[in-house]
């Protein structure tokens, strides 16, 4: 077996550490990580999961109960109704599909699609829904406007989403020159030649030879590893997938297999299994294999172990898919990704895909590797015959602020926003870990998923911290297990310490008045210690 | 042997000879054939192996992956795009040359329309372009949510929801509703998006034919006859009909009213997919429900692009409330997905007040429509066709020159013909149809504000 002794997967006080073995050595051996690699998920407390499990109970109850009184017109239905004339058809819904959005969801619908009024910055102005009645079904818009909320939940990650600076006045003028729209194809007339520059800027930022570029980064999963795997081919996929690689996965109508989270056994023990019994029932060896990862899993904050998966891929002669849809420019020194960030080769991962929607501030989503990979998606590719290609002042932004990340601008901005970035991620993790929350996640991740469990404190801690200006994200079941569900904060490189402290005293406050605090490991209080991000801080006991 | 046993031994000793000569020697011979069984060798059916660790090794030695994509060869018709410098409306400089844009579905030529582009500028002013985020997730902008609730206003429905891309919405809007076990009956020419919606949903698939009424109807009451045998699965069984009210890969339109009929008849939803025909048809661009004089609240969902007619990007679906608030949470590319950048939905609403101010251009577009297709009749060699109506068209190839792909040359040729060789050209561009096995040039499009020219006199 390969990965043996690369890292240890230790348990300390309920908590799961998995750290490099012989670090010291680290020079000596060639060990595969150059820098040390941090993750934890600290087990759940034995008492809160009762507690959770209690509360869903209790919720299901009320939900039966409240069916129950719906059904028999006890109590007046507010949702909508199928109309009359289509009543005797076969209903469009079915009754247990909907229990959960029904009874849980709408109780806490207005922690979710809060609209803004402005760009979606460090501080936004939003107009909150809030329920007219407490028990009822029905949310209005009140129309009131809450300014200055400090935006801890878009993806945001190097600050680009502004409405002022170089992108902008780019964008401007593309727009007068181009128009908004393309109404055709990239095949046919929608092929401008801002696409094919932004392509060849993709492609060297990310130091690869080539790379094409499509309108959504969802539909660039879902349409793109169809196109490169198909029968006869087996696909190997993390646990923790995004929803356009699974769907992906599934158009495809290869044969799938799922490894556990970021487990590199699990890993070559499928790929082992795979080479040497074949094909299901025949036997035939496979086609092709294709290991489908990603970048930072964005509701566990983890990164994906690279080098270890690299040397996976070149021993057993896999091809590996990396989707870097929150990485890309958040992780590395020079913000090229989660190659950048392990210092390896681009030319080791085969099919590298990302999205411009997160560090760049626009929409789309890109795929790039070999000359030969890009010339097959170009004439075979579903979204390049059939979709229409991108908006003109989108691949201005993009080409923009790709140039601003390398410093191509003249200006050292980008470089500056990246190394801020990653301050602002240690120090928010350290400060969290050190109030007493449980954090998910490696230290360097800017997703920050913090728990909560029970299913009251997901509303609560929502509106409470809207209460107090700050803006977060919350995310429940079906997202995360159903237990497990937490805050989710993403760090931007816009945020300024001063806003960063504001809002961890304030999460602070809301911790203690909701009984957040469950970790037990608190850490000591470093006083005065100044900005290094290669610290990695001991635990105490 | 029962009789042999009951009575006594003398008496079953004289029962032998009287007993047929044949019994005695069947019965002789299954004793000998048992002995022979339980003393015969036993075998298992599976025989359960084990590798050795070596023998893994030289497995995982011995395996060759086929490489990643198989090579492409240089003369591929569609690798080298033709690029386009400059914005694309209806006059387009491609590889360097000027043309008159006969390829882009801008129907309404609101693409370099100045409103349109003065309101996305005040919208990047406001908001910058991205969103950074789904819809659940600080995504929704004010301006989204008045443009949902605009082209619900707009087409007379109760409520809309906005995708970010266009492919995706009739993509993820059949997943949503349509699941395992569930049939779907879709016309042989539906585009592609909605082909990838059915494989998404993994529900029963049916095709009719074309625009085929009777052949849709005789499906129904098989299926009819098949729910009769099974009343339980039936009930719970959902159906659905998805058809585009123009189709792109025919360019006619489908017969809405008598599929209402069927609609109630045999209780099918009915998912409308309006790409083309939404700002084209009808008398303020309803599209083809209002082209039809038929009652909106009929059609169970109308999916629509907003990259055709209303010349930004995106899609949308509207219907009934509950129908489209489904879709919030279970519509794949709505839920996963980066929400619209605010400046092109500023766009699509500005392009909304355009066509609700002034109706009149739909008339203007339908009678441009009418005049070139009155003028591609009879050109020697292509077939025209389309409807009347219709802004998009296709010239076919009357007789096959051979293969497919010397179709493809021929069609190719055509094209760098009026595009090279004539003074002031218009444009086609031939791109193979997937699911059409005949060779299609490329609709010929063009809005309503360019100037019509001779198209038989520069086609031989």
């Amino acid at each position: 077996m390969l990965i043996k002794n690369e890292y240890k997967l230790i348990k300390k006080n309920k908590v799961f550490y998995t750290i490099p073995v012989a670090n010291e050595s680290a020079s000596h051996d060639g060990s595969l990580y150059s820098r040390p690699f941090d993750e934890s998920f600290e087990e759940t407390p034995m008492l809160v999961a009762v507690l959770t499990y209690m509360g869903y109970g209790i919720l299901t109850i009320f939900g039966y109960l409240r069916d129950f009184l719906r059904h028999w017109k006890i109590e007046r239905c507010h949702i909508a109704r199928e109309r009359e004339e289509q009543k005797d058809f076969v209903p469009l819904y079915q009754d247990f599909e909907n229990f959960y959005t029904r009874n849980l969801y709408m109780r806490i619908r207005d922690s979710w699609n809060r609209p803004i009024c402005s760009f979606a910055q460090i501080s936004t102005p939003l107009s909150p829904l809030v329920s007219s009645l407490s028990l009822s079904l029905s949310f209005r818009y009140t129309g009131r406007v809450v300014t200055d909320v400090i935006n801890l939940g878009s993806y945001n990650y190097l600050g680009f989403a502004e409405n002022v600076g170089p992108c902008a006045d780019a964008a401007a003028d593309i727009t007068v020159k181009y128009g908004v729209g393309v109404a055709s194809t990239r095949q046919e007339m929608g092929n401008l030649d801002r696409h094919e520059e932004m392509e060849k800027l993709v492609a060297r930022f990310l130091g690869v030879e080539s790379a094409m570029a499509f309108g959504m980064g969802f539909a660039t999963n879902s349409m793109n590893i169809p196109a490169l795997t198909g029968k006869g081919c087996l696909i190997l996929s993390d646990e923790l997938n995004h929803a356009s690689l699974v769907l992906g996965a599934r158009l495809s109508g290869s044969t799938i297999r799922v490894f556990k989270h970021n487990n590199m056994q699990s890993l070559e023990k499928l790929l082992r299994d795979a080479i040497v019994h074949g094909q299901p029932r025949t036997h035939r060896p496979w086609k092709k294999i294709l290991i489908l990862v990603e970048g930072i899993y964005s509701m566990e904050g983890s990164i994906v172990r690279l080098p270890e998966v690299i040397a996976l891929k070149k021993r057993y002669g896999a091809y590996l898919y990396l989707d870097e849809a929150h990485s890309i420019g958040a992780l590395g020194p020079r913000g090229r990704g989660v190659v950048d960030h392990f210092g390896l080769d681009p030319c080791d991962v085969d099919v590298m895909m990302g999205t411009f929607t997160k560090s760049f501030g626009a929409a789309g989503g890109y795929i790039a590797g070999k000359e030969e990979l890009i010339k097959f998606l170009r004439s075979q590719s579903h979204s390049a015959v059939y979709a229409t290609s991108m908006s003109p002042p989108v691949v201005e932004q993009i080409i923009t602020s790709m140039k601003c990340i390398m410093g191509e601008d003249g200006t050292t901005i980008g470089l500056e926003r990246v190394q801020q970035l990653a301050e602002n991620t240690v120090y928010f993790r350290r400060r969290l870990r050190e109030m007493g929350f449980i954090i998910y996640g490696n230290n360097d991740s800017p997703v920050v998923p913090m728990m909560l469990y029970m299913p009251a404190k997901i509303g609560a801690f929502g509106r409470e911290m809207l209460k107090r200006n700050i803006g977060v994200v919350v995310v429940g079941f079906p997202a995360t297990p159903i237990i497990e569900s937490r805050a989710r904060f993403c760090i931007s490189a816009a945020h300024t310490k001063h806003m960063l402290d504001r809002a961890l005293s304030v999460i602070s406050e809301v911790g203690d008045l909701l009984q957040l605090k469950y970790s037990r490991h608190r850490m000591q209080r470093s006083v005065g210690q100044p900005f290094d991000d290669n610290v990695y801080e001991d635990i105490d006991d | 042997m029962v009789y042999f046993c009951t009575l006594g031994p003398k008496q079953s000793w004289s029962c032998i000879n009287w007993a047929p000569a044949y019994h005695l020697i069947l019965e002789g011979i299954l004793i000998l054939w048992i002995i022979r069984l339980l003393f015969s060798k036993t075998y298992k059916l599976q025989e359960t192996y084990k590798l050795t660790e070596k023998e893994k090794e030289d497995l995982i030695e011995e395996w060759q992956p086929e490489p990643l994509v198989p090579p492409v060869s240089k003369d591929q018709p569609f690798l080298n795009y033709d690029i386009v410098t400059g914005p694309p409306s209806h006059k387009i400089t491609i590889n360097g040359k000027e043309c008159i844009n006969f390829a882009s579905f801008n129907f309404l030529g609101l693409l370099d329309n100045e409103r349109v582009k003065h309101k996305a500028l005040a919208s990047l002013k406001k908001y910058g372009v991205g969103t950074c985020g789904p819809r659940g997730f600080y995504g929704t902008f004010d301006v989204h949510l008045e443009l949902e609730s605009r082209l619900a206003k707009f087409m007379k429905t109760e409520e809309a929801i906005i995708y970010s891309y266009g492919f995706a919405t009739i993509a993820s809007a059949i997943p949503a509703y349509s699941k395992r076990g569930d049939i779907v009956f879709v016309d042989e020419a539906a585009c592609f998006s909605i082909q990838k919606g059915l494989q998404a949903s993994r529900s029963f698939i049916k095709y009719f034919k074309h625009n085929d009424m009777e052949d849709l109807e005789r499906l129904l009451m098989e299926q009819e006859q098949e729910d009769q045998k099974n009343p339980r699965k039936a009930r719970v069984t959902r159906r659905f009909i998805v058809v585009e009210g123009l189709y792109i890969n025919t360019a006619d339109v489908c017969p809405l009213p008598e599929l209402v009929k069927l609609k109630y008849k045999y209780k099918v939803r009915i998912f409308l997919e309006e790409s083309m025909s939404f700002g084209v048809l009808g008398e303020h661009g309803r599209g083809v429900t209002e082209h039809f004089g038929v009652n909106i609240d009929d059609i169970d969902l109308i999916s629509a692009n907003m990259e055709n007619a209303v010349a930004s990007i995106g899609g949308f679906c509207c219907g009934r409330s509950f129908v489209i608030d489904h879709q919030r949470l279970s519509g794949q590319g709505y839920c996963f997905s980066a929400s619209l950048p605010p400046m092109l939905a500023a766009a699509a609403i500005e392009a909304l007040n355009i066509m609700e101010e002034d109706p009149g251009i739909f008339t203007v577009l339908r009678e441009k429509c009418r005049l070139v297709y009155e003028e591609l009749q009879g050109i020697p060699g292509l077939k025209l066709r389309g409807e009347q109506f219709a802004p998009a068209l296709h010239l076919q190839l009357e007789r096959s020159f051979g293969s497919r792909d010397t179709d493809l040359k021929m069609l190719r040729s055509i094209v760098d013909y009026c595009l090279l060789v004539l003074p002031n050209p218009n444009l086609f561009l031939p791109i193979p149809s997937q699911s059409c096995s005949c060779c299609l040039s490329r609709p010929v499009l063009f809005t309503p504000f360019t100037t019509y020219t001779k198209l038989k006199a520069l086609l031989h």
